[in-house]
């Protein structure tokens, strides 16, 4: 980075997820070490005969927070990052901004499929006469993006990534570039989903993708370990706001943490399976870390992507370790997808919050569920309890993010 | 059949889920646009559950006609009958 840069800092953090209906409760439930998997409520487990019948719900239904004319008029995806980017804009102290200096970015990963397939369910049983007007608005990958530019009069852009299960690290990417470019000096950034729903469910497990620990939720995610056997379907959302550095300062926001740089690659391999050696991560490690101006001994955090599957998680740890070497055995390594499941396309944002927090609060949260480290996993797993990192000095973090397509985003943080 | 008292409140019913506005203002001389600043999404939301509700069809080319809740009103009305 150039010494003319704008620097980006983390000003709010607003989040909805498995273990908690706001930031504080789900770091709270993440250093305890909480699952948030649980059979599906909904009697369509059975009606479909899916072969998985858990998930990890959003611990806070939408329905409880927002008033019933919002939930009627916003898909699920959307309404989780309403409540998420609610809570980061008060977190961040409702900044006073131009409205032509804020943006929005918002990702999600499959979009308003709620919406989509039930007004199909609609059409064909009612006919197109009985279609509701909202229903692209509320159907489009944008619409999320697009509520929260509404909402609070972002117009200097509403931009949506979409990269899969990367997607919420990549708005993060997107709006520091955004911020960096000169394009914006506020920009409420982060991803979303709501995809437990029987299609989801039925289109993964036939790729083999999710874990079909039915018997045993709470078990199930169990990044790294020997008997892993898929992920865990989440949902939620996670957004922060970033803002520059000049700005946040001049109105005398607090600052959680610096946003130093991020690093994209795509795999080209494949369009689902990881490339087994890791060169995709470690291009787009290596490039977080160049674009932070840091070596990898400075790192003292991962939170991986490491979703439970068996061929993913042993990739990334190869690719981690070809960015990293020797250094990476001091870096304390957390895969909270072991509690909260797979948030898709919010993942990568929510688990940015955590990678922070873990930075602020200098405690690397757990993985839950490695009873058996897998032999082929080189990197220093944080297990069962939290761990202090280093208690003086400014920590720096990375967060992985990868999705199906070949999408490889790294985000690397410091504390303030 | 329903009464055009019933029809009224039936139609508030939709008015307020869809757009938030007590009932009690959804009264027969206001306007959709101009009292109620119904948006035209809103207002087609509005006919679709309309119909749905009372068992009607709206055509497209009558809601432009539609101006105020008593001309809905009398619509559904005349259209049950």
């Amino acid at each position: 980075m150039t010494a003319t840069a704008r620097r980006v800092v983390v000003t709010g953090m607003g989040a909805t997820t498995p273990l908690g209906g706001d930031v504080r409760s789900t770091w709270e439930a993440a250093l305890a070490g909480r699952s948030g998997a649980r059979p599906i409520s909904a009697p369509w487990t059975d009606e479909f005969e899916l072969p998985v019948t858990f998930a990890a719900q959003a611990a806070v239904p939408a329905a409880d927070v927002l008033d019933r004319r919002e939930v009627k008029r916003l898909d699920p995806s959307q309404q989780f990052a309403v409540i998420a980017a609610r809570e980061a804009w008060a977190d961040a102290g409702t900044p006073d901004v131009d409205p032509l200096r804020l943006a929005s970015v918002v990702a999600t990963g499959i979009g308003g499929i709620w919406t989509l397939l039930t007004a199909y369910d609609t059409l064909r049983e009612k006919g197109a006469r009985r279609v509701l007007p909202l229903t692209v608005p509320m159907l489009m990958g944008n619409g999320p993006t697009s509520a929260i530019s509404l909402e609070f009069t972002a117009r200097a852009g509403a931009h949506t990534p979409v990269s899969a299960c990367a997607s919420g690290a990549e708005a993060l990417a997107y709006g520091a570039d955004m911020i960096r470019a000169g394009r914006a000096d506020v920009v409420i950034a982060g991803g979303t989903e709501a995809a437990i729903h029987p299609l989801p469910i039925a289109s993964f497990a036939a790729m083999h993708a999710l874990s079909r620990r039915n018997e045993d939720p709470a078990r199930a995610s169990r990044p790294f370990d020997t008997q892993r056997d898929g992920f865990v379907l989440g949902e939620g959302a996670g957004i922060v706001v970033l803002e520059s550095e000049e700005h946040a300062r001049a109105r005398g926001a607090r600052i959680h943490a610096e946003l130093l740089g991020a690093g994209l690659s795509a795999d080209a391999h494949h369009v689902a399976a990881p490339e087994p050696e890791g060169a995709g991560v470690n291009r787009a490690v290596r490039d977080a870390l160049h674009a932070a101006d840091l070596a990898a001994g400075d790192i003292a955090h991962v939170n991986a992507h490491a979703t439970s599957t068996p061929a993913g998680d042993v990739a990334e740890d190869k690719g981690l370790r070809l960015a990293l070497g020797g250094a990476a055995d001091g870096i304390a390594v957390s895969a909270t997808k072991s509690m909260t499941g797979h948030l898709l396309g919010a993942a990568g944002a929510v688990e940015s919050i955590l990678t922070i927090l873990a930075l602020r609060e200098r405690l690397a949260p757990p993985t839950i569920n490695v009873d058996d480290l897998d032999p082929d996993v080189t990197l220093d797993v944080v297990r069962k309890d939290p761990r202090p990192l280093a208690a003086t000095g400014r920590l720096a973090g990375l967060n992985n993010a990868f999705g199906f397509g070949g999408h490889n985003v790294s985000v690397v943080f410091a504390s303030a | 059949m329903a009464s055009e008292q019933e029809i009224l409140s039936g139609l508030a019913e939709i008015v307020n889920e869809e757009t938030g506005l007590p009932t009690d203002s959804v009264q027969a001389d206001k306007s959709f646009t101009d009292d109620l600043d119904i948006d035209s999404l809103s207002m087609m939301t509005i006919v679709v559950n309309a119909e749905e509700k009372f068992g009607v069809r709206i055509p497209d080319e009558d809601v432009k006609n539609l101006r105020t809740v008593g001309d809905a009103v009398a619509y559904i009305s005349q259209a049950q009958g």
